[in-house]
């Protein structure tokens, strides 16, 4: 056992806290500050604090590298799809009007969407840099 | 944020006066590791110039992005490289010209801007106003800045994303160096290495 107890049982304080906090900041943010790109690197720097107190190899089990390199495409695909989703329903691209049947809502939903492609983007290019630079020393 | 003027120019003056002492110990610092943090408390000190400006969506990026994930990275970086600068054998005399003459010139081009948060400046004519009565006309999200960013302006942040997904990808190929399920993944996985 190593002697960093004090860091690691803190780290296991706030972690979930973090997430938590990705995630507020994630949904709320049509009320609140934020949107997709800050939860997205929030949620990324709980990634990040559990790598450097508990290790690279305890992180990659709960970020296997190949779903974060996944993420990286995804969330473009995501936001992209949401336009092509819009024109096929009749509409610009990038024009939530006809996803819902009020116009608020379909404004919501589609805000909603497109913030998720961006957190999955942002996320995953994070975590996936911060395991490049991490295991660039070791080979 | 700070309801008293006098008050919200006295923090401001103090962040600024901070931010220009770390600017100039960052300059004369020689250990890398020292300019890491440096960088990271300069990143802190501009998230909390931000959040006295109400930007408060900035202030957390600036704070997650400069002070969180890029200090990590450098470090990261430190540990590959070694931490101290070589010392430097050319003259600073034309690097300092060059600094001065810049940032004289940008000092010089905010004479010719609208003061300070005055409200008919021309990037408040331009569509701000639109956004502002088009959100209120429809009853949309109370935070403008989101409604701006994914529905407004849903293409530019599309471009943005892919600014993200592309300058990702460069990094992962050049920092893993060859394509996923080559050489130095499977040697990884082998390793699975605890340590930092």
């Amino acid at each position: 056992m190593r002697l960093d107890l004090i860091l690691r049982v803190g780290a296991k304080l706030v972690l979930p806290f973090i997430l938590l906090f990705a995630l507020y900041v994630q949904f709320h943010g049509d009320y609140g500050p934020g949107g997709g790109f800050q939860a997205g690197v929030i949620a990324a720097g709980m990634v990040i604090l559990y790598a450097i107190i508990f290790g690279v190899h305890a992180a990659k089990q709960i970020a296997p590298p190949a779903m974060v390199e996944m993420m990286v495409p995804l969330g473009v695909a995501i936001f992209a799809g949401t336009g092509v989703a819009s024109l096929l329903l009749g509409d610009k691209f990038l024009d939530y009007t006809s996803f819902a049947h009020d116009f608020l809502h379909a404004h919501e939903w589609g805000i909603l969407i497109v913030e998720i492609g961006v957190f999955v983007t942002v996320c995953g290019t994070m975590i996936a840099m911060f395991y490049a630079f991490v295991q660039r020393g070791r080979s | 944020m700070i309801g008293n003027p006098s008050a919200e120019a006295f923090v401001m003056t103090v962040l600024l006066t901070l931010l220009a002492a770390i600017t100039i110990a960052i300059a004369r610092q020689r250990n890398m590791f020292g300019v890491v943090i440096l960088t990271s408390i300069y990143s802190f000190l501009m998230a909390s110039l931000m959040i006295v400006l109400d930007a408060v969506d900035v202030a957390m990026t600036e704070a997650s992005v400069g002070a969180g994930i890029s200090t990590v990275i450098l470090l990261a970086t430190l540990y590959l490289t070694g931490s101290m600068e070589y010392p430097q054998r050319r003259s600073v005399a034309i690097p300092l010209f060059v600094s001065v003459v810049v940032g004289g010139a940008l000092v010089w081009g905010t004479i010719g801007l609208p003061s300070f948060g005055i409200s008919n400046a021309p990037i408040h004519q331009h569509v701000a106003p639109t956004y502002i009565d088009f959100s209120k006309k429809h009853d949309m999200p109370p935070n403008i800045v989101t409604a701006v960013l994914a529905d407004f302006r849903g293409f530019d942040t599309l471009g943005e994303t892919t600014v993200v997904f592309t300058a990702g990808i460069g990094v992962l190929l050049l920092l893993q160096g060859g394509w996923r399920g080559g050489s130095s993944r499977r040697r990884d996985d082998a390793e699975g290495d605890d340590e930092i």
